[in-house]
């Protein structure tokens, strides 16, 4: 540490360029920081033990369904604490610019899973009680100017009313938040027994069940026991724990995390070339100064170390800082990204692997340099003047 | 004139040193090049998607689906309703028959290429007059269907994409077995990105009973969709709305193409901040180093101006460069590669190939002057404005 101020005097040695080197820096770890924390949620290693929810989808395909009668026999596997199920409902609000999805769903058991979704005890009560009923979230009630009470038509494109029209006209009766994921709040629940009623195919099915568990623990079992079940049936099916099967959905647009790790390489590989040019340059310019303090008696090692210290602080702060700007764009990226992806966050992950490219960056770039000081003879120095 | 000579002599001289200062011109040109590849991919990828699906659909095709219906999977038609519609007026006709095609649109899983789990795949049962109505349609692998076998045709994409697609290869769809006996190409259209079949036979596979999903019905000219739409749409048996096929795949086209590019610009202009940087920290040693030879200029007469100029265009130089390697790169490497992604309608896979056009191109290099531009301007303004007498000391 008695080094320290020779390191701060060679970093101000140069103001203006280690200014800009550190400022590249910053910009490649905000790169990563940004790019890494959206890649996390599509490429993650799936915990299969690690969510007490499963999904139940037809093993078919995204579009097939499951007859209502598999509910009770789920229900009845030792292990389940909840059954509820959802459908897409497609379908148009006025425009088809004001997308948003639309999941009929069993009021009780849904809200009972999906204890995130804050909702008062009035509304839940109007929910489970109204026939056509429609709970939305905060933010679609504010984007919508919508009020308790308001009669919201849509116009059904996968499903049609018995009457062969496609009106349907369902009335708010509660509004939920999800204050840690908003991204949530951009969709309505509706009431599935009205749903199935009413609509003029596929009664008695429904495209997915959620499962809660009592412990988490259980599920790769009670996810294999479900799948044996309905195994040789005419609707078979295929478990997944919540997580994995919103990643597979996410994987489907497209190798993500291919496109970003690519991005990263061509990013990292740039700032490599630039840091490791101005280290060397700056070592140059002072070749004569590191001649001197071998003289005074600084070992080899020492001077080496000296650039080595100053190559790790120019990308310490190059990480610190640009991870620092990822942190407080973060909301406003999370925001961006839509919903059933997940949160984007920059997990304390993303951070040791910034640090330890930093490091890595720092070792590579200084390297040659450190080692050009280390064997530097002071003679040689002090002729080149 | 004397102007131009002092900036002609001034940049001549500065481009006869660069290989004096290689390692940190090449920062220059290699930070410029990796903003402009990462750009010009993306926007290739965002652009690839858009023309492969808004290149499907001829003008004188009609798309029909059930009214209120927002793509072919949700799309119904029954065979009351397809009976009424074969008679319609308008239609041209193919052998004596009129040129419409019912078919069925349906999604299946398999497993891409290398891929863990399935992908969907549209499924399109097909019948003869679909190739009537779609000429472009061309067996280039194997041989077509017969109708009523549970035989597949796959498109060019999709056999690209997925494994076990090879002709001869069976493959397990709901339950029942398929064999593999063509691959199809339709000039880089959305449909080369699906698998196609008798559409009998697929009725039966996916109990569809005699229910269709859409109709495609090929009209005598342009002229006669108005004459075609209006007697399906106002016709009481029939709960149809009819579309161009080109405004069809126009409206299924905008969404992802549109966030792929804007997450291009996003990362390009992120980039090219780090890449500016960059350049200023080349030109500032640049300059530096050179303070001798430019206050030796001034001193015999150079003008500070000419010297700003002549700084100026070796950055942009630079810049050219890198932008060049950077599009030229990722021409070489992307230009036609193949890959596929979740379509918002259908739920379904498009496969389609990068495109990287001279417009995406030309952008590259704009944003590589822009970087060379801003890179250099403050570097070779301190240049210019340096006292010539400090300057000179500096030896």
């Amino acid at each position: 540490m008695k080094y320290w101020i020779i390191i701060v005097a060679a970093l101000n040695r140069k103001r203006w360029r280690t200014g800009l080197t550190i400022s590249s820096l910053v910009v490649a770890f905000l790169l990563f920081g940004l790019l890494r924390s959206v890649a996390v949620v599509f490429t993650e290693d799936i915990d299969l033990s690690g969510d007490d929810r499963l999904v139940v989808a037809s093993k078919y395909s995204i579009i097939d369904s499951m007859p209502i009668s598999y509910l009770q026999r789920i229900k009845g596997i030792e292990g389940v604490d909840i059954v509820a199920h959802q459908d897409w409902f497609g379908g148009t609000y006025i425009d088809r610019a004001n997308f948003f999805p639309k999941w009929p769903v069993p009021p009780k058991e849904f809200l009972d899973i999906y204890e995130e979704y804050k909702i008062s005890p009035q509304d839940e009560e109007a929910f489970i009680n109204t026939r056509n009923g429609m709970i939305a979230g905060k933010r679609l009630v504010e984007k919508f100017n919508w009020k308790v009470g308001d009669r919201i038509p849509i116009i059904g494109d996968i499903y049609f009313l018995k009457d062969g029209t496609n009106l349907w006209e369902f009335d708010l009766v509660g509004i939920f938040n999800d204050s840690e994921n908003p991204a949530n709040e951009e969709q309505v629940f509706l009431n599935y027994k009205y749903f199935d009623e009413a609509r003029d195919m596929a009664n008695g099915t429904v495209g997915n069940f959620i499962v809660k568990l009592d412990d988490k623990e259980e599920g790769p079992r009670i996810a294999q026991e479900i799948d044996t079940m309905f195994a040789n049936s005419m609707d078979e099916t295929k478990t997944y724990t919540e997580k994995a099967y919103a990643q597979m959905f996410a994987s489907q647009i497209g190798d993500i995390g291919l496109i970003m790790n690519s991005i990263l390489a061509a990013v990292f590989f740039t700032i490599l070339l630039v840091t490791g040019n101005t280290m060397s340059q700056s070592i140059r310019e002072r070749t004569s100064e590191l001649a001197v303090f071998k003289t005074i008696g600084f070992s080899d090692i020492t001077v080496m170390l000296l650039v080595f210290i100053e190559s790790l602080v120019i990308c310490l702060i190059g990480a610190f800082l640009g991870l620092g700007i990822t942190a407080i764009l973060m909301p406003g990226l999370s925001e961006m990204v839509s919903l059933s992806l997940g949160q984007v966050a920059l997990d304390s992950s993303i951070i040791i692997s910034g640090i330890g490219i930093a490091v890595i960056t720092a070792f590579i770039s200084g390297f040659p340099p450190a080692l050009g000081a280390m064997r530097l003879k002071v003679v040689d120095a002090f002729r080149k003047n | 004139m004397k102007w131009f000579r002092q900036i002609f002599a001034v940049t001549n001289m500065n481009l006869l040193s660069i290989t004096q200062r290689f390692g940190s011109s090449l920062v220059v040109i290699v930070g410029i090049a990796g903003s402009v590849a990462v750009m010009v991919s993306l926007l290739a990828m965002a652009s690839g998607l858009q023309s492969t699906v808004e290149g499907t659909g001829e003008s004188d095709r009609a798309m029909i689906l059930r009214s209120g219906s927002n793509s072919e999977l949700s799309s119904v038609i029954s065979i009351e309703e397809a009976n009424v519609l074969s008679n319609a007026p308008g239609l041209e006709e193919y052998e004596g028959k009129p040129m419409i095609a019912f078919e069925v649109y349906t999604v299946v899983d398999l497993m891409k290429k290398g891929a863990e789990d399935t992908s969907n795949l549209p499924l399109r049962g097909v019948d003869s007059m679909s190739f009537a109505v779609r000429p472009e349609t061309k067996i280039i692998k194997g041989r077509n269907f017969e109708l009523g076998r549970s035989e597949l045709i796959v498109g060019k994409g999709a056999y690209d994409q997925y494994q076990g697609l090879e002709i001869g290869d069976e493959v397990v769809l709901r339950n029942s077995a398929w064999t593999v006996v063509g691959v199809f190409s339709t000039d880089g259209d959305i449909h080369e990105s699906e698998l196609w079949a008798d559409v009998k036979v697929t009725q039966s596979a996916f109990q569809r009973g005699a229910a269709t999903s859409n109709a495609i019905a090929r009209l005598e000219s342009e002229s006669t969709f108005e004459t075609f739409a209006i007697y399906a749409e106002s016709d009481p048996r029939l709960e149809v709305k009819v579309e161009n096929e080109l405004a069809y795949y126009k409206n299924q086209a905008s969404g992802v193409s549109a966030v792929i590019s804007s997450f291009g610009y996003l990362v390009a202009v992120i980039m090219a901040i780090g890449s500016i940087f960059a350049a200023l920290n080349s030109m500032y040693s640049a300059v530096s180093t050179r303070l001798v030879e430019i206050g030796t200029l001034r001193a015999v007469g150079f003008r500070g101006s000419s010297i700003l100029a002549a700084l100026m265009i070796e950055s942009m130089m630079l810049a050219l460069a890198g932008g060049l390697l950077g599009a030229g790169l990722s021409y070489i490497v992307f230009n036609g590669y193949t890959v596929s992604t979740l379509a918002a309608g259908t739920f379904s896979q498009t496969s389609f190939d990068f495109a990287v056009t001279g417009d995406i191109m030309i952008q590259g290099l704009i944003l590589a002057l822009v970087v060379g531009f801003l890179g250099g301007f403050l570097p070779a303004l301190r240049a210019a404005r340096q006292n010539i007498t400090d300057a000179l000391r500096a030896l």
